[in-house]
């Protein structure tokens, strides 16, 4: 199988100076996130993850170091271009859900839309409602975040993130607020994406919410120390499936 | 598109805090509607004052003794009596600009009727007077020249007047005798209401006697006369008749070319100018400090655009991790900015417009408002919204997206 690389970066490096200490966040990392893969970032805190993520979501630059995302490279440049980037092409989805307050699902979804002026308002509205309903709140368009529970909230954010039809999603801790079950429930949308062709590159530090991913890289003090294919890849849908049982199980005893 | 995409935005953040958006708003309306109240007031007392100095004549002429010179100390205008009866004479003899002339003298008196007393204003005229005044009869006649040149003890009252010394105005005084300085004098005429004119000042209150009259009897000087009213036959002549009347008192008094007149002609138009220009100077001033409340309403959208710029990090770093650029947000919050003093400002015009109707119904003062004052302060409060909104909404534009989004 031919896989293209979607996203390569080489001897990346980030140095923040607090004051007269230097703090290496990444310390020289080269990686290949190839077309379709899913993506799992662990590690503890402090590893470095979140700022690899930052930087691979055109949200940070790196203080050297080369990335290249579709062959292009993507450093040196404006920050009007890589915000261009991350509207057209990525996708963001955050551990707090970080929806508007006040706003309607349906705002929510389309706001991506509207920093792009391409998108004409009947299709941003059509859009958006496409994307709330393949994460199933079809029938929730119009409520605010405040009356959708947490895991209503991180599909909405899904949906947000799809809109756009961006190349790559990017999660941050996606199921860090949420409980078990929900998580699942949202996996099982990550995995449907996937399917879909959709690259996804999340961070977490729950192992087994890390199975479902289809490659695990483990950061430690700004390098990536394992680098390994999931095996045993769980499928949401059955573990959702077997919840059920157990549930059931439990009930009748 | 682009930009209407972005008032779509502005308009939903604002729509998000409606009861903020509004107190904001409240800022520029007060400010707005007061800018314009108090110019329609302004402008509505000077259109008054003009009009009220144009009832006594807008070709009317007055002359007043001149000032004069002790030892090099002026003594300022009316302190030195120049004018004389003779000069009245000739101004009408020789004058042909002029076609009404008549000397004035007054002084305040206490007039009598039985038990009751007023303190009121006497003014000794010739008849001429009451053709520039536009003075009406309603009961009894003028007194006439025969009347002046002996001098008769007969006298013409105003409403008030009659109202204070009788009880009632509703009585005709005609031939009622009433005591003036103990000279007893026979009301002969009763004036036409008029009402008070815009200083407040009661012109009813006035009893008008034959110049003669007045001269003779009450006054201690008999050579000098304290001022002399005159008009000419056209408003548009009236600088020509006031050349007129300084080169023949020149001429009269005897002033060489070098020195000064000692007598100071005004036309209405210049007393009408005068008071104009008072009534100018209150209107900048309470147009001022309208605009200082305009220019706090604009503080106040800094202030809520500071504190909605802090408030908001968390959406702004969402909303700039999803596309938007620094650039978006700037507009985003400059067209907030801009949208709360601009509806604010139309609210404002609304309002300053029924506040000054109001004014104009219960204060009974009359106002006028000009477009060109709804404009001022309209384009004034947008400017505010632009002037105040730039700093906050450059202050949004700076956020590094990933502080923003990890902003608690």
């Amino acid at each position: 199988m031919a896989e293209e690389n979607l996203i390569s970066v080489k001897e990346l490096t980030k140095t923040y100076t607090t004051g007269n200490v230097q703090v290496h966040a990444l310390r020289a990392v080269s990686f290949v996130i190839n077309k379709g893969d899913f993506v799992a970032i662990m590690g503890s805190s402090g590893s470095g993850k979140s700022t690899f993520m930052n930087i691979l979501g055109c949200l940070d630059s790196p203080t050297s170091g080369d990335y290249l995302m579709e062959g292009i490279d993507i450093l040196n440049r404006s920050k009007n271009e890589l915000a261009t980037l991350r509207n057209n092409k990525l996708g963001f989805v955050f551990q707090s859900f970080n929806l508007l307050p006040r706003t309607s699902a349906l705002e929510n979804v389309e706001l991506p839309l509207l920093y792009n002026n391409k998108v004409h308002a009947q299709t941003r509205r059509e859009a958006a409602i496409a994307a709330l309903t393949s994460v199933g709140l079809a029938d929730r368009i119009n409520a605010m975040p405040n009356e959708l529970s947490g895991g209503q909230q991180q599909r909405v954010a899904i949906a947000r993130a799809l809109v756009n039809e961006p190349l790559i999603i990017m999660a941050d801790e996606p199921t860090g607020n949420l409980d078990s079950r929900t998580s699942y429930e949202i996996m099982e949308i990550f995995q449907k994406l996937n399917d879909k062709g959709i690259t996804i590159v999340m961070v977490t530090h729950e192992p087994d919410i890390a199975l479902f991913a289809k490659t695990n890289i483990v950061f430690k003090d700004g390098k990536i120390i394992a680098h390994k294919i999931v095996k045993d890849r769980l499928i949401a849908r059955e573990e959702l499936k077997k919840l059920v049982v157990i549930t059931e199980e439990t009930v009748a005893v | 598109m682009r930009l209407f995409n972005l008032f779509k935005v502005a308009y939903r953040s604002l729509m998000r805090n409606k009861l903020r958006s509004f107190l904001t708003m409240l800022g520029i309306i007060i400010g707005v509607a007061s800018v314009i109240a108090m110019l329609a007031i302004g402008q509505g007392s000077n259109e008054n004052i003009k009009a009220s100095v144009a009832s006594l004549g807008t070709n009317s002429i007055y002359i007043f003794p001149g000032s004069s010179a002790m030892g090099g100390v002026s003594q300022g205008a009316g302190s030195h009596q120049t004018l004389r009866l003779e000069d009245v004479a000739a101004i009408a003899a020789n004058c042909d600009l002029v076609n009404h002339v008549s000397p004035v003298d007054q002084k305040r008196i206490q007039a009598v009727y039985g038990a009751q007393n007023w303190n009121t204003l006497l003014v000794g005229v010739q008849n001429d007077y009451m053709l520039i005044r536009s003075l009406g009869i309603v009961q009894g006649n003028s007194f006439t020249e025969s009347d002046d040149r002996a001098a008769a003890k007969v006298c013409v009252v105003g409403k008030t007047v009659v109202l204070n010394l009788f009880g009632t105005d509703n009585i005709n005084p005609v031939g009622e005798f009433i005591r003036v300085n103990s000279i007893p004098m026979k009301i002969i005429g009763v004036l036409a209401k008029l009402g008070q004119n815009t200083f407040g000042q009661d012109q009813d209150d006035i009893i008008i006697a034959p110049f003669s009259t007045v001269q003779k009897r009450m006054m201690s000087s008999s050579m000098f006369v304290n001022s002399i009213l005159a008009s000419c036959k056209l408003e548009s002549q009236s600088p020509d008749a006031v050349d007129e009347i300084s080169s023949l008192l020149r001429e009269k008094h005897k002033i060489a070319p070098s020195d000064d007149n000692d007598f100071t002609v005004r036309t209405s138009s210049e007393v009408s100018n005068i008071f104009g220009a008072i009534s100018k100077v209150m209107t900048i001033l309470l147009a001022s400090i309208a605009g200082i409340s305009l220019l706090v309403g604009g503080i106040g959208i800094m202030n809520i655009m500071l504190v909605s710029v802090t408030e908001r990090t968390r959406e702004i770093g969402i909303r700039m991790a999803i596309g938007a650029k620094g650039r978006d947000v700037l507009i985003q919050f400059m067209i907030e900015s801009i949208v709360i003093s601009f509806v604010g400002g139309l609210i404002g015009v609304v309002l300053g417009i029924v506040v000054s109707g109001l004014v104009a119904h219960f204060g009974g003062w009359p106002v006028v408002i000009t477009v060109s004052s709804v404009l001022l302060s309209f384009l004034f409060s947008a400017a505010v919204g632009l002037f105040f909104g730039w700093y906050p909404a450059r202050k949004a534009a700076a956020l590094n997206p990933i502080e923003a989004l990890r902003y608690e």
